[in-house]
Parts: structure tokens; C-alpha cells; sequence
């Protein structure tokens, strides 16, 4: 209660400095299994609505909607913190099945010299983006793990556009012309993926240690980006 | 309440005592060793002289060397390997490319902070350039077969994955054992950690990747001239690091230790040209002069 606060910092004045400690509670209306960086402002949003009465369709939207509009946030990365406040992980789970969906069929999938098979694809995206998070807050990023798993997978986006590109392309022709098409495609979309996670993440690191970061998120679509270009379908 | 409050000052108190004796230490180790990172240590440890030493608690901590021995499994045991900064990585990049004689790798870069960035991401990139670069070299060969059917092997990534991670790690754990159970037979000043060892490892393997992607050129010559070249720059820095633990036991077990770092090292070269590039083959010429059948990718 209020007033035995007030009457033990009136007692030790000396201890002043860490009078605010003991001020420190965590109110009710904050979600706890939330990061730390949620604030107050959207479980206050949550109330406005309740979604107990809502019809279903409504919170389904409402769902999409989020998506979508982390979806906006990557293909115009401005340097707002909206991708990383509510992380999802639906977005980077329907990129990552559609990706890896649209690399099934490629050349000589029934012999072992094949590309990447689904599995594969799913364990690249999905170990890759754990590890580079992992390295992140190793060397001492404050994001947190799902913040880091949201951007990095959202961030595949421009390569899954690239994959159907690609794919569009390929349904032409698969001669010089086309392979310059892709290369360009691809490597824009490379660009754009790298810069706008880095957008997102490098701000969490100090800044001696942005490039030990950014480094693994090049590697790592770039590899994606190489999947991606090198696919060819069968005949 | 406030009686319960005072114990709880007081142990601050000690706790910022305990603090300055930690603090006094960090100094006379940043002194100590006067290189690269010693200003950063020194302002550290003058910050907590002069303010309030817990606010600098982690910091000095983290900055003087002095790592608290935490569990195995938790994250902060594993957070003291990745305690570098970009021109660490740098220097120790630069350091395992350009060895010097008589610089050993592990007293004038590491400095008792070995590090596993470098070797992991050093071994994930020289995988991934070996699968990639093999691949392309591949498909240069046999540009312009006209039953050729370009793949993208992915395969390779896994093989190329298995043998390089394979020598980056247990090749230090053998070699560990092995520096240990001569070091407890005879007296030796020098003895490395296995993490140093694995970090002097996983940094000797960065020439590699510049090696790997001039292999993609289809010239017998030049890939064999920088095989010779990765081969002898990674080699005189495992051969530089480890001489001084050997140098004082029988000499035939010193013949034998460095032979066999040696050999792996070769073997390792050796193995991933032979088997992720193919040769070219000798109607290449022949085939070069009819492009325009060549550069299609996909076979229809």
C-alpha cells in the first residue's frame, strides 16, 4: 500500500537512490508472457474490443491484418519498431511453406542430385534464422529470440516474390534472357531482404559489434538467394 | 520495515567493497598487457573508481577478463566466447591470413579470450562457399554438353558441412588430449585451452575461403598454385601456435605432432578440390567456341 511506501522512504533518507525499487510492481493488465518492450498501450487497445463476442471472421481479419501490415513494413523498411513490438510468427511461417512449396519440382527431383527438398528448405529457413538469433544475443543484442525470429522471417519476403518471379519467368523460357532476368530479380531482392532486416536488427547491437551481426544475416540469404536462383524445373 | 531495510544496505555496502577489490585487479591486468584492448579495460576500471561501482558492475567485469566460472549450461557460460567486437574478428582474420614467424597466433591475438564466432561462422561460410563454388565450377565444365543437365547439387552443402565441421572440431579435441597427456608427462610452460585451440583452428581455416572461390576458375594451375598458397599460410600458423607446447618433449613425438597437424591440414585441402571440383575436362576449348549453345541452364 501507498502509505507504507511513503513512511519508509520518509524513515531512510539515506537510502533514497533506491527508494524507487521498491515502487516497482507489475500491474495486472500487462500480459506476462509478452516481451518487455509491449506497452501498456495495446492491452488497453485489447480491452476496447472485446474479441469474446466479436464474430470469428472479425478476429481472423484482425489477424490478417497484423500480418499484413508487417508485411508493408518490410517491403518499406523505415526504421519503426512495429515489426518488432507484437512479433507474430504466422507470417514467417506461411513465407517459409510457400517458399520452400515453390522449390518443389525442380530438376531431377526423383535422383539424389536434386535441389533442395522441402524439409531441407524448412530446416535452412528456420535453423538459420534460430542460429543467427542466438548469435545475436550472444554477443549481447537486446532483442529478444521471437522479435528476432519475426524480423528475420518476415525478411524472406522479397525472395519468396523473387521465387515466383522466377517461376513465372521459367514457365517462358529458360534461355540467356531468362537467367539474366533472374539473376537481377534475385540479387535485388537479396539486397532488399538483408537491408531491411538489418534495419530492424543492427539497432539492437552496440555499435562495435553491428557487423558481427549483419555478417551471418548476409550469409544467410544469400543462401536462400542461391536457392532460389539456381532452381530449374523439370521437363 | 525500516530495521528490515538496513541489512540490505549494508550488504550493498560489502557487496561494493568486494566490487573494488575486483576493480584493483582489472587494473593491474589492463597494465599488465599494453596492446589493443588495454584502454578500454583502464577506462573501465577508472570508471569504477570513480562512480558508483555498481552501476559499472557488468562492464567491468565483463571488460577486465575476469570471467565468473558460470555452469555449462546456461547462457552466460556460453556469452563469455562471443565477448568480441568486429576489429577483434578482424585482427584475428588478418592474424591467421599473414602469419608472421614468430608471432604465435594464440599469445598475440587471442590473449586469453579465444572466441567462437570466428570459427563457426568462419566453417559455415567455407562450407557454403565450397558447396556453392564447387556447383558453379561444375556446371562452367561442362558448359556446352549437350546432354549436361544443370543441378544445383545440394547435397554438397551436407558433405561439405560433415567434413568441415568434423576437422574443426575434433581434430582440437584430439589434439587437446593429446597436448595434455604430454604436458602432464613432462614439464611444459606452455599449454593452450581446448577452446584456444578450436579458435586457432576455426581462424586457420579463413584463408580457405578466399581459395575456394578461386577454384571456380577452370585452370589445373591456378587451383593447384592456391592450394599451395592457402596450404602453406595455414599450415606455418597451426605449426607456429603449436611448436612451443612440443618443442620441449622427445623429438620424435615433436616430428610425429607436427607431421600429423600437417598432414590433416593437406588431407583436408587435398580431399574438398578433389571431390566438389571436378576436373575440366580437355574438349573444353572445343566447346567454348560454340557459346551459344552453351549458356543455356536449364536442359529442356
Amino acid at each position: 500500500p501507498d502509505w507504507f511506501h511513503w513512511t519508509r522512504t520518509s524513515f531512510t533518507e539515506a537510502s533514497r537512490p533506491f527508494a524507487g525499487l521498491s515502487d516497482v510492481s507489475i500491474s495486472e493488465d500487462i500480459p506476462v508472457e509478452g516481451d518487455i518492450s509491449v506497452p501498456v498501450g495495446s492491452s488497453r487497445r485489447d480491452e476496447e474490443f472485446s474479441t469474446l463476442d466479436e464474430p470469428v471472421k472479425e478476429t481472423i481479419l484482425r489477424d490478417l491484418r497484423a500480418v499484413g501490415n508487417k508485411f508493408i513494413h518490410v517491403l518499406y523498411p523505415k526504421r519503426s519498431s512495429a515489426l518488432l513490438r507484437d512479433w507474430d510468427l504466422w507470417g514467417p511461417l506461411l513465407l517459409c511453406v510457400t517458399l520452400a512449396l515453390l522449390l518443389q519440382g525442380g530438376a531431377a527431383d526423383n535422383d539424389d542430385q536434386g535441389g533442395p527438398q522441402f524439409a531441407e528448405v524448412f530446416v535452412i529457413v528456420w535453423f538459420g534464422s534460430i542460429i543467427i538469433t542466438l548469435n545475436s544475443k550472444l554477443l549481447g543484442g537486446t532483442i529478444s529470440f521471437f522479435q528476432s525470429l519475426c524480423v528475420l522471417g518476415y525478411c524472406i519476403m522479397p525472395l519468396t516474390v523473387a521465387m515466383i518471379v522466377c517461376r513465372l519467368v521459367l514457365l517462358g523460357s529458360s534461355g540467356t534472357v531468362s537467367f539474366a532476368v533472374r539473376l537481377i530479380v534475385v540479387t535485388a531482392s537479396f539486397g532488399w531482404s538483408t537491408f531491411a532486416s538489418t534495419a530492424f536488427l543492427a539497432d539492437s547491437q552496440p555499435p562495435n559489434r553491428k557487423a558481427l551481426v549483419v555478417y551471418p544475416v548476409f550469409l544467410f540469404y544469400f543462401v536462400i538467394g542461391w536457392m532460389v536462383l539456381t532452381f530449374s524445373p523439370s521437363q | 520495515m525500516a530495521s528490515a531495510n538496513d541489512p540490505f544496505q549494508f550488504k550493498e555496502f560489502e557487496e561494493a567493497g568486494s566490487l573494488l577489490e575486483a576493480n584493483r585487479d582489472a587494473v593491474t591486468i589492463s597494465i599488465q598487457d599494453e596492446d589493443v584492448k588495454s584502454d578500454k579495460q583502464r577506462k573501465a576500471g577508472a570508471n569504477g573508481y570513480e562512480e558508483d561501482p555498481l552501476t559499472d558492475d557488468d562492464s567491468t567485469q565483463l571488460l577486465s577478463g575476469q570471467k565468473e566460472s558460470a555452469p555449462f549450461w546456461t547462457f552466460e557460460y556460453y556469452q563469455k566466447f562471443f565477448d568480441v567486437e568486429t576489429h577483434h574478428v578482424k585482427e584475428r582474420i588478418i592474424g591467421s591470413v599473414l602469419p608472421w614467424p614468430g608471432k604465435n597466433f594464440i599469445h598475440v591475438y587471442l590473449r586469453r579470450n579465444p572466441d567462437l564466432y570466428g570459427p563457426f561462422w568462419i566453417c559455415t561460410t567455407l562450407v557454403f562457399a565450397i558447396a556453392i563454388s564447387g556447383n558453379i565450377s561444375n556446371f562452367l565444365v561442362h558448359l556446352g554438353k549437350p546432354n549436361y543437365k544443370y543441378t544445383p547439387e545440394f547435397q554438397k552443402v551436407t558433405i561439405a558441412a560433415t567434413a568441415i565441421f568434423s576437422y574443426a572440431w575434433l581434430v582440437p579435441l584430439a589434439l587437446w588430449g593429446f597436448l595434455l597427456w604430454r604436458g602432464n608427462k613432462i614439464m611444459n610452460l606452455v599449454s593452450y585451452s581446448f577452446m584456444e585451440i578450436v579458435c586457432v583452428y576455426g581462424y586457420s581455416l579463413a584463408i580457405y575461403v578466399p581459395a575456394v572461390v578461386i577454384w571456380i576458375l577452370p585452370f589445373e594451375w591456378l587451383r593447384w598454385f592456391s592450394v599451395v598458397v592457402a596450404l602453406c599460410l595455414s599450415g606455418s600458423v597451426l605449426v607456429m601456435t603449436f611448436w612451443p607446447t612440443v618443442r620441449d618433449d622427445h623429438p620424435k613425438v615433436m616430428v610425429a605432432t607436427m607431421a600429423a597437424i600437417v598432414t590433416l591440414n593437406v588431407l583436408l585441402a587435398v580431399g574438398c578440390k578433389a571431390y566438389f571440383f571436378s576436373k575440366p575436362e580437355p574438349d573444353l576449348p572445343v566447346t567454348k567456341s560454340t557459346p551459344t549453345a552453351g549458356i543455356k541452364i536449364p536442359s529442356t
